[in-house]
């Protein structure tokens, strides 16, 4: 028994390794395309894994990616930006004095991300863990919408709809694969303690989770809360990363994006989040292609642009049949180590 | 006395399932609660375990009483409950669901747990140990890392009642444990509480149809009908009672 826990840790740490050594090549080796994809990939990761804990691990459908990713962007973007820099690019009104006293590092910024995005969740659950149903999802679509909006008519903070640009470029490979890193690894934990096992009890059977003891709204509102800092804390990389953020950025679309992620990857299964966000996001960069005209020989294609995401949907449609789980259904990777060495 | 309740009523809207109902169990009393359907027996169930209110009366459980208590506050105080159509965690293993009856026993936090800190490890050793020892109670422990919902109709009403186990209760609530098993397993599974009750200190309270079952087993029963109590006392002189039998079978002596 002891020596397959080691076995484990032994896998475990290689992979964490190799993912490592991978983020120094690509960093190194790598065009700044390139990089720039996977920076994209590792952000989404965090995303992914996080909001796969709550809609996936928990089964509580939730629909507050954007909103939580808004916040930590702005909080972010807010604490990096020095008080001339805020200045300068506030035009429609000018900001209040707190907005421009606003600064910590990169590692405070991040963190003050997250924790606000996880209070918010905090208050938030309080309404609506108290009832069972798909409460949550409507709760916070509207959610979404209102952080939105919010952002768009207080220009005195947020600038508006102009948004906020020029935020230093914190970001790179370093960071945001590090952070996906840990982010990973926190939720596996999670996953695979007695607090992972009580959501995955909430479910399959609220009645019967409650029946053994469990507290569920306490055990939801920590799924919620976590989904939500990492949330906060992906936007906060993806504000540096991208330099410029705007209210339109975190429209529904976003939300919808990760969906098809986790769906893809399989609800429940960090593994197939890591995946889904690969073929997600990789994906439909290397099938940039097929927007292009084409030359089969025979006879030419003209440029058709949009094709890439007709033939993604059809992917995603030849999955969803085969595979109505998704690609892992809710297995992870080391559950596919089992299953080898058991035959 | 383990168990009391003291007049206990529960209205829905205009139908009385429960109509003034008070019994007392007594402490390793293994207790049956019998009656027709839509007698009230899963509802009183319900009651107990918080799951209801009661419209009116007193449920006391170690003299404390439980109206008004939270369901999982309840089970913490030491009753267990299985349920009438087995309800267990069907993505998850057998040993994964006897986990979980040990979740609110592991004593680590949240953070302790992403962090991994020492504490996690030894408490996640300590209640795998118990929860095994109890799958070897079973006779179900070679099935730990099978999907519970794989195994035969038989096997999960133990998972269930070993999950209920892990609980650590005083009491355990039994719905309609019997149901859907043949005459074996039927005997196999009375064996099996009589020997637990010794074992793990149990009260037993629990729903049946199975009028032999009951018999071998219940050291008293309470019949309801339609909310009402009508007999309590033994088994075997349930069966004999006029009003039993009428409520049963239908009161021939008016028609």
């Amino acid at each position: 028994m002891n020596i397959v826990i080691r076995k484990d840790q032994w896998i475990n740490l290689a992979i964490i390794a190799s993912a490592l050594w991978f983020i120094w090549f690509a960093s190194t080796h790598f065009d700044k395309y390139t990089v720039r994809i996977l920076n994209n990939i590792a952000i989404f990761t965090i995303l992914a894994v996080s909001y796969n804990l709550i809609n996936g691990v928990t089964g509580q459908f939730s629909l507050e990616p954007n909103g939580f990713v808004a916040i930590g962007a702005y909080v972010t973007a807010l604490l990096l930006l020095d008080g001339d820099a805020k200045e300068y690019q506030y035009d429609i009104e000018d900001p209040y004095p707190w907005v421009l006293g606003l600064q910590a590092n990169f590692v405070w910024a991040l963190f003050f991300a997250g924790t606000f995005s996880a209070l918010l969740a905090l208050t938030l659950s309080f309404p609506v863990f108290r009832v069972r149903g798909d409460y949550l999802a409507i709760v916070t679509l509207g959610f979404g919408f209102i952080i939105r909006i919010l952002a768009i008519n207080n220009p005195e903070i947020t600038n508006g709809s102009l948004g906020l640009n020029d935020i230093p470029e914190f970001s790179n490979l370093y960071w945001t694969g590090g952070v996906a890193i840990l982010a990973v690894i926190g939720i596996l934990n999670v996953v695979n303690s007695k607090y992972g096992r009580a959501m995955k009890a909430v479910r399959d059977d609220e009645d019967a989770a409650i029946a053994m003891g469990v507290n569920t709204f306490k055990i939801k509102t920590f799924a919620f809360c976590t989904s939500a800092f990492l949330e906060g804390v992906g936007g906060g990389l993806l504000a540096a990363l991208l330099t410029s953020i705007s209210p339109d950025l975190f429209t529904f679309f976003f939300t919808f994006q990760l969906l098809i992620i986790i769906v893809l990857g399989g609800l429940g299964s960090t593994t197939g989040a890591i995946i889904g966000t690969v073929l997600v996001i990789g994906g439909a960069e290397w099938m940039r292609f097929l927007d292009e005209p084409m030359n089969f020989g025979l006879f030419e294609t003209p440029a058709m642009p949009g094709m890439r995401m007709v033939v993604f949907s059809i992917i995603l449609i030849f999955v969803m049949l085969f595979a109505r789980e998704g690609i892992m259904g809710k297995r992870e990777l080391t559950d596919l180590f089992k299953r080898k060495g058991k035959k | 006395m383990i168990l009391e309740l003291k007049g206990v009523t529960k209205k829905f809207g205009g139908v009385t399932a429960i109509n003034d109902t008070t019994f007392t169990v007594n402490s390793k009393e293994i207790y049956g609660l019998i009656g027709p359907n839509g007698a009230g027996k899963t509802t009183m169930f319900n009651i107990i375990t918080g799951n209801y209110q009661a419209t009116e009366g007193e449920v006391l459980f170690r003299s404390e009483k439980l109206n008004g208590l939270k369901p999982h506050t309840i089970v913490r105080k030491g009753i267990a409950r299985t349920f009438q159509n087995i309800r267990l965690f069907k993505t998850m293993t057998v040993m994964e669901n006897v986990l979980i009856g040990f979740d609110f026993q592991a004593n680590y936090t949240y953070l302790e747990s992403i962090f991994r800190f020492p504490r996690f490890f030894g408490e996640e050793k300590r209640i795998r140990k118990r929860a095994m020892e109890i799958l070897d109670y079973f006779g179900i422990a070679e099935f730990a890392d099978t999907k519970a919902t794989d195994l035969s109709y038989g096997q999960q009403r133990k998972v269930e009642i070993a999950r209920a186990l892990a609980t650590n209760p005083a009491l355990l609530l039994l719905d309609e444990p019997a149901a859907g098993m043949n005459p074996a397993e039927t005997k196999e599974l009375a064996t099996l509480i009589r020997s637990a009750r010794e074992d793990f200190d149990l009260t037993v309270l629990l729903i049946e149809h199975d009028m032999k079952f009951v018999n071998q087993l219940c050291d008293k029963v309470l019949v309801l009908d339609y909310g009402k109590t009508i007999f309590e006392g033994k088994p075997a002189d349930a069966i004999q009672d006029k009003e039993v039998v009428a409520a049963y079978l239908g009161d021939f002596a008016h028609d």
